[in-house]
């Protein structure tokens, strides 16, 4: 097992957290002005703004995170995004990196990994009072999850990520501004989906390009 | 002050503002009021930093109800209430209630001297069960 990979059976102790920072906000940055688009379609088109400004802000004390023990930093990073997020995205995004840093210890293994994921997905779901099915982020974070509990490659996780986040385009939106919209939320994606998406393809390409 | 607080939180700091107008004109200075709405950056949304002031402006050891227009300034709200933390978290009810209407009702009663649980259930009372 080299050390920087998702196998089951290693840990990840060997992984940059400033390089997984960077990979996330330069994803985010990147598709900006995608998120913004899908969330113009069925919400108030402020998601890929609010997601740039919240990543950026990671990224400006990136070097600060990176010095904490893992859990403290995942915490603070959480904290971070809810104060610069801004719309229900902050709560709901900051909610899951806080709840993980709760969960995770300094030095994972995948076991420890998996419970504290799950608990942040549990922790996500009670913040938007939602669950899977409703057309949100949770319907990406739990087929990732179930993804991680099979133990998949970090390319087959992201494949999952990407394919969870195509697949809300037929759904009706139950959660959020675009359940508003009724039956005219379906045929879109939903945002903070795709979002989801793009961090875990580039928290794993992340990882992987460490090993 | 003894009487309970009242926070609006709104998307458009325009709406916060007028609906606490609204509430002012109804109770005067009898109950402490705070608004906040826009997302810190000139544009709508809600903020939870500024959600933590206005709670703090309007804190009352009674407790402090807070009105809330769409979903993300209730998200936003509850967060701002969890990171607060205890012992005051206990005392701040996010209310499910029309924004103006739970506003200038919930102030309304809160003026009478009312405890945080009856100015809730007064917002509360406003919105379809």
């Amino acid at each position: 097992m080299s050390p920087g990979t998702l196998d089951k059976t290693g840990t990840m102790d060997k992984v940059d957290l400033k390089t997984l920072i960077s990979a996330t906000a330069d994803t985010i940055a990147a598709h900006a002005d995608e998120l913004t688009a899908l969330d113009q379609a069925i919400g108030d088109g402020d998601h890929g703004l609010n997601m740039k400004r919240g990543f950026e802000a990671v990224r400006a004390e990136a070097e600060a995170f990176a010095a904490k023990p893992l859990p403290e930093a995942l915490k603070a990073i959480g904290t971070k995004l809810v104060m610069t997020v801004g719309g229900a995205s902050g709560p709901l995004f900051g909610t899951l990196f806080m709840a993980l840093g709760k969960g995770i210890s300094a030095e994972p293994d995948h076991a420890n990994l998996e419970a504290a994921f799950g608990k942040a997905i549990e922790a996500v779901a009670a913040r938007g009072k939602s669950q899977v099915g409703q057309k949100t982020m949770l319907d990406v974070l739990k087929p990732v999850h179930d993804a991680v509990l099979q133990g998949k490659t970090g390319a087959e996780i992201a494949d999952v990520a990407d394919n969870a986040a195509a697949a809300t385009v037929p759904m009706k939106a139950l959660r959020g501004r675009a359940s508003f919209l009724g039956d005219r939320s379906i045929g879109h994606m939903d945002a903070g989906g795709r979002s989801v998406a793009l961090l875990v393809r580039a928290v794993v390409e992340s990882i992987e390009g460490q090993a | 002050m003894s009487n309970v607080g009242i926070v609006i939180v709104s998307h458009s700091p325009l709406v916060a503002e007028g609906t606490a107008d609204m509430v002012r004109q109804m109770v005067g200075d009898e109950v402490p009021l705070a608004w906040c709405g826009g997302n810190g950056h000139g544009g709508l949304g809600t903020n939870v930093e500024a959600i933590m002031g206005a709670i703090d402006k309007a804190w009352s050891e009674a407790g402090v109800a807070i009105l809330v227009d769409l979903g993300g300034a209730e998200t936003n709200s509850e967060m701002a209430v969890e990171m607060i933390g205890e012992p005051r978290a206990h005392k701040i009810i996010v209310c499910n209630a029309p924004i103006v209407e739970g506003a200038v009702m919930a102030a309304t009663e809160a003026s009478g001297g009312a405890s945080l649980r009856e100015v809730v259930a007064t917002a509360h009372e406003l919105s379809p069960s």
